[in-house]
């Protein structure tokens, strides 16, 4: 009885919230979805308004802005200027995060391993296949690792994770590049795909000698083990909040039309080379003008006070100057 | 009649003419009610069919039939280098397999519950094989990615290397790392999925065997083994048969737990521990973030597995007719 007044209650609550102010609809990206749902919570005890997000993935979210269902969409692989200009819509970038490489290998301790971007190319390249061969052994010197084959776990699933992952893998590797390129969904020379980020940090956890890769948040909560990195400047760095933070700093987002910026492989001794940010989507000439102006009223409420709550999941927020060249883009590229 | 005679009673008889065709134009709307609902269900299969040659008409024109042989899958390539081998091969592999476990076995487990086993154990395995059936695929998929592939990986495929390796063919089957993410681990899974559908048919039509035909047998000194071979299966071969299609039309189609242990490579691999994929498997962890040609040419995966599992489905019917054919002389 008291699970059916809850649901009658929510009902009631809903209708009526709606009768005053529509629900912000958006949808697209799985990897910022934490920090959305958790900046809509607080948004709606404050000012009383929803927000609806879908996290059905990048692609997703790009279709279904480009065919005007939603308020906003949110994707992981920004899109190209033309691209934009073609569909009318603007982009900017919301938050940003890390991807790390996880392992399972026995005795092996977090960030004890490290790897540089040609070692990892060449493991899910299916060059390198065992944990002691000579290029692994090169970095490790001091780790003891098994002379046992290597289970490479990857993506099944079209992904904004994967496009990050071999954007930089095709920074790092020439032969990457030629042979397997960058996308959400690449032609994989090896390993099995595991759906989702949830589906590669199962699976690694799970499979002895593996290795993977997912959103940094995936692997602290899971207490997966990361590795260390060999990053563009030759340092060794570990996946740390001031690792994302040094490699975000270098985005030049003023200069980027379309804030068309991949954070991977930055210049920096600090830098974590797999960093990344995720994107919004909006209509120019949104259809239905209120909703769009509500939904930049919450984007910029996230903007002032979402930042600790982004720190708290591990997500790095935009830097002040890059929101301020943000809001420009707002009351200049969108009409309402 | 009592409603008719009601009906004469209260209004006379000059009325019965006025009943009775009020009850024909009940019959007459019956029929059309009954035959809509059936022509409903061919226009929703054409509707089906047209909507997959629609989308996957794109793909079809980029790739013809080159799609069938082609085991490259890169679509992030430009443009997409797009091919169904890996796939359908993977489809036809974990079937054929997985009917080759689960036929031997659904029969065995048929023939012992109707001609051996004792009369209490018989409903506790009926009870369990029809649970079998009823469990939801995922769950499946759950049970083989937790449990079943461990076992694989690290008891059964390093025991099998070290039996095979060297040995041509064989060694080559049972080679590569140990992963349970493999196409024998969906396999499995798949053949337990299918194991209630064969049993159960099979039971059925165990069951209407006439009991003086086994007895005759048994009485001029048949063992059961030869009662069974020479003259339950006989009797029952075409209703047998049609539980082991509706099986492999289960195996062919199935795609949640298939998703979640094949390891969705698109690689074919002689090893059958290797990660491969299949039609469903495919479609179901790609098509979300599709589009374009990648889109259309999952849409023409699709409409293969349709032509496939038709084709299958269609073999099974004609070999099924020549039986009949043949025990007709």
């Amino acid at each position: 009885m008291n699970f059916m007044k809850t649901i009658v209650a929510a009902g009631l609550v809903a209708a009526s919230t709606s009768a005053f102010a529509a629900d912000i609809t958006g949808a697209g990206a799985t990897f910022p979805f934490p920090i959305y749902s958790k900046w809509a919570d607080a948004y709606k005890k404050e000012t009383g308004n929803g927000l609806n997000y879908q996290s059905i993935g990048s692609g997703g979210g790009i279709k279904q802005i480009e065919a005007k269902t939603v308020t906003f969409g949110a994707t992981d692989m920004p899109l190209k200027v033309e691209r934009l200009d073609k569909s009318g819509l603007v982009q900017w970038p919301m938050v940003m995060g890390a991807i790390v490489p996880v392992l399972n290998v026995e005795g092996v301790k977090p960030g004890e391993v490290v790897f540089d971007g040609e070692t990892l190319a060449n493991i899910y390249l299916g060059k390198i296949t065992k944990w002691d061969d000579p290029a692994i052994k090169k970095l490790n010197p001091k780790v003891n690792l098994p002379s046992e084959a290597i289970t490479v776990v990857r993506r099944s699933d079209g992904s904004g994770t994967t496009f990050n992952f071999t954007d930089y893998l095709s920074k790092v590797s020439a032969e990457w590049k030629s042979k397997v390129g960058s996308g959400t969904a690449v032609e994989w020379p090896t390993g099995v795909g595991a759906k989702g980020n949830e589906g590669v940090s199962g699976n690694v956890s799970q499979t002895r000698n593996s290795i993977g890769y997912v959103e940094y948040a995936y692997a602290k909560q899971n207490k997966l083990t990361f590795t260390a990195m060999v990053n563009k400047a030759g340092k060794t760095v570990e996946p740390t909040v001031p690792a994302f933070q040094a490699a975000a700093s270098n985005a030049d987002w003023a200069k980027a039309p379309g804030y068309y910026v991949i954070l991977t492989d930055q210049p920096g001794e600090q830098s974590w080379p797999i960093t990344a940010s995720t994107f919004i989507l909006m209509q120019r000439e949104p259809v239905d003008k209120t909703a769009s102006a509500e939904a930049i009223k919450f984007f910029k409420w996230a903007f002032a006070k979402g930042d600790k709550m982004a720190e708290e999941l591990d997500y790095i927020p935009m830097p002040d100057s890059v929101v301020k060249l943000i809001e420009k883009t707002w009351s200049a590229d969108i009409k309402s | 009649m009592a409603v008719q005679g009601d009906a004469v009673e209260v209004a006379g008889p000059y009325d019965r003419a006025k009943a009775l065709s009020a009850f024909k134009a009940g019959d007459i709307a019956f029929y059309w009610i009954t035959r809509a609902c059936a022509i409903s269900v061919l226009l929703i299969l054409g509707g089906i069919i047209l909507s997959l040659i629609i989308g996957a008409w794109p793909a079809m024109k980029q790739y013809g039939f080159a799609f069938l042989w082609t085991q490259r899958w890169a679509p992030s390539a430009d443009p997409p280098v797009l091919g169904a081998l890996g796939p359908m091969y993977g489809t036809l592999v974990t079937s054929f397999i997985a009917m080759l476990v689960a036929i031997p076995v659904g029969l065995g487990i048929a023939i012992f519950l109707t001609e051996l086993c004792p009369q209490w154990l018989r409903r506790p395995i009926g009870i369990a094989i029809e649970l079998l059936a009823g469990i939801p695929s995922i769950i499946y998929g759950m049970w083989g990615f937790f449990v079943l592939g461990p076992f694989l990986a690290y008891t059964f495929q390093p025991f099998m290397i070290s039996l095979f390796d060297g040995v041509p063919v064989l060694g080559s089957i049972f080679a590569g790392p140990p992963s349970y993410l493999s196409v024998f681990n969906a396999s499995l899974i798949l053949s337990i999925m299918v194991l209630p559908f064969i049993t159960a048919i099979s039971v059925d039509v165990f069951k209407t065997v006439p009991p003086v035909l086994k007895e005759a047998a048994y009485g001029v000194g048949c063992t059961t083994w030869e009662v069974v071979r020479n003259v339950v299966i006989p009797y029952t071969r075409v209703g047998v048969i049609g539980g082991i299609m509706l099986a492999l039309g289960r195996a062919l189609g199935e795609t949640m737990a298939v998703t979640f242990i094949i390891g969705n490579s698109f690689r074919i691999s002689s090893s059958i521990f290797a990660p491969g994929t299949t039609i469903s498997a495919a479609i179901a962890s790609e098509f979300a973030e599709s589009d374009g040609l990648h889109q259309s040419a999952l849409m023409l995966l699709g409409l293969l597995l349709f032509v496939l599992t038709f084709f299958v489905l269609a073999a099974a019917r004609l070999m099924l007719m020549r039986l009949e054919k043949k025990a007709g002389k």
